[in-house]
């Protein structure tokens, strides 16, 4: 155990914790107005638009995370077209090609808790509602949003432990986020472990964190539905 | 198209070897992950205090800590530990060991962890007569676990297990990093080699769907067929 290294890597490691932190609160983010969208898409009668919701969120969750990074930053580059328009300015940068990967991930797993927590909400709530001559679009804001929210919550957190543990893929990217200093301290150093304990102390600590928020949110929304 | 030919011209039968590989490493990994779940599990749910906290920290830490970090311990660190071992024997040169291995295990170390979850969760949720029931009418060991609480463990588990098997599944593009040439390595030297990334990684993602797709049809061909009795 060389515990001069893990002291000395410390404060490297915590400044790259930052990284992590500002990638995963951009794509959580960004990722539940996506999923948002995508569950209202998915709640239309309306096939085709249903159909491409679906495909959305399939694709999405049946391809890893590495290959929507790696086609989004290597692959989009290619299109020459793209390099002439502007939003060649936010994909030349791995750090908003990384943000665009995982919204677009964490977002297809969004619209599914979302759409499911919709769909558990109970029918009378929204007859209720309409008898009482609410019209359908407070009836949405008011009353399914609050109840979809609070449904949703234990699957959401689930997700956002698993969008930070899905950030430390922006390290293959060349951002230097907790995984890839990490990963750079270890192949100059050799001592794995170390920076093993350290590094992965750090992630503990924050899935610690989010745990904790998300259960404290589910103890005061937890009204009965 | 004709990136995709067989043989000289084309990627196409080395994206074949390497989806075989992805395939490989995956059950590999899957397997693995099921005996570290069989160590696990009882440990999970065991009374004594200092067994339980050895299950509770392995899944807790392996499911908080993201798959790069345990794949890059294992990658780095395990030819160290392993020449460690061997220098005690007296043998000092360097050994490098196999990127499968080293892959199937950091996979299988992370995939046990969801494995031992899945398993605690249908193990607590089978009735308790049917343990009592079990033993009452003096079943002896092997009975009682393979022929009474395993069939409906299975059952309860399977669902979630074809989730393990995605995860297991996806997990499995992180050891490119190793340099293992599953389909995500060998997409980067195709499109290296070709400049065309756009194409290769689409058609990696496209193995993928193919991948996911097809062995949900046979998990759930195989739900069915432990559901029958209910």
């Amino acid at each position: 155990m060389d515990i001069e290294l893990m002291i000395n890597s410390f404060p490297k490691l915590l400044n790259a914790t930052l990284i992590t932190l500002k990638l995963l609160s951009a794509s959580l983010i960004l990722g539940l107005f996506i999923g948002l969208g995508f569950a209202i898409l998915r709640m239309n009668n309306n096939k085709f638009i249903n159909k491409f919701a679906y495909g959305y969120s399939y694709i999405f969750r049946g391809t890893p995370l590495l290959v929507q990074i790696f086609i989004i930053y290597f692959g989009l580059g290619q299109i020459e077209y793209l390099r002439t328009t502007f939003l060649w300015i936010v994909l030349k940068e791995p750090y908003w090609c990384a943000i665009i990967a995982f919204s677009l991930n964490t977002g297809a797993y969004t619209s599914e808790i979302l759409r499911s927590a919709f769909q558990t909400i109970k029918p009378g709530y929204l007859e209720a509602g309409r008898s009482l001559g609410i019209p359908s679009k407070i009836i949405f804001t008011k009353i399914q949003i609050p109840i979809a929210i609070k449904q949703s919550l234990p699957a959401y957190g689930n997700e956002i432990i698993l969008m930070l543990k899905g950030t430390s893929l922006a390290s293959t990217v060349t951002l230097m986020d907790l995984t890839g200093v990490a990963k750079y301290i270890i192949s100059t150093t050799f001592k794995p472990v170390e920076v093993f304990i350290v590094a992965g102390g750090i992630y503990l600590f924050m899935t610690f964190i989010i745990h904790n928020v998300i259960k404290y949110l589910e103890k005061k929304y937890g009204f009965q539905t | 198209m004709e990136l995709l030919y067989f043989g000289d011209k084309g990627w196409g039968d080395e994206l074949f070897f390497a989806t075989l590989m992805t395939i490989a490493v995956s059950i590999t990994a899957m397997i693995i992950g099921f005996l570290f779940a069989a160590i696990f599990t009882p440990l999970k749910l065991s009374n004594n205090k200092i067994l339980n906290s050895i299950g509770n920290a392995y899944t807790t830490v392996i499911r908080g800590v993201p798959e790069l970090l345990v794949i890059y311990l294992f990658f780095f660190g395990g030819s160290g530990a392993i020449m460690f071992v061997a220098s005690i024997f007296g043998y000092n040169d360097y050994i490098e060991i196999n990127a499968f291995l080293t892959g199937s295990f950091s996979i299988g170390i992370i995939s046990g962890a969801y494995s031992t979850e899945v398993f605690r969760g249908a193990l607590q949720s089978i009735d308790k007569g049917q343990f009592e029931a079990a033993k009452v009418l003096g079943f002896n060991r092997y009975i009682y676990f393979f022929k009474i609480i395993l069939p409906q463990m299975l059952r309860l588990a399977i669902p979630n297990l074809s989730n393990v098997w995605q995860i297991t599944l996806k997990d499995t593009s992180l050891i490119s990093v190793t340099g293992l040439v599953e389909i995500m390595r060998q997409s980067y030297i195709a499109a290296g080699s070709t400049r065309d990334p756009l194409f290769f990684y689409s058609f990696a993602a496209v193995l993928y769907l193919m991948l996911t797709f097809l062995s949900m049809q046979l998990l759930n061909r195989l739900e069915t067929k432990y559901n029958k009795g209910y």
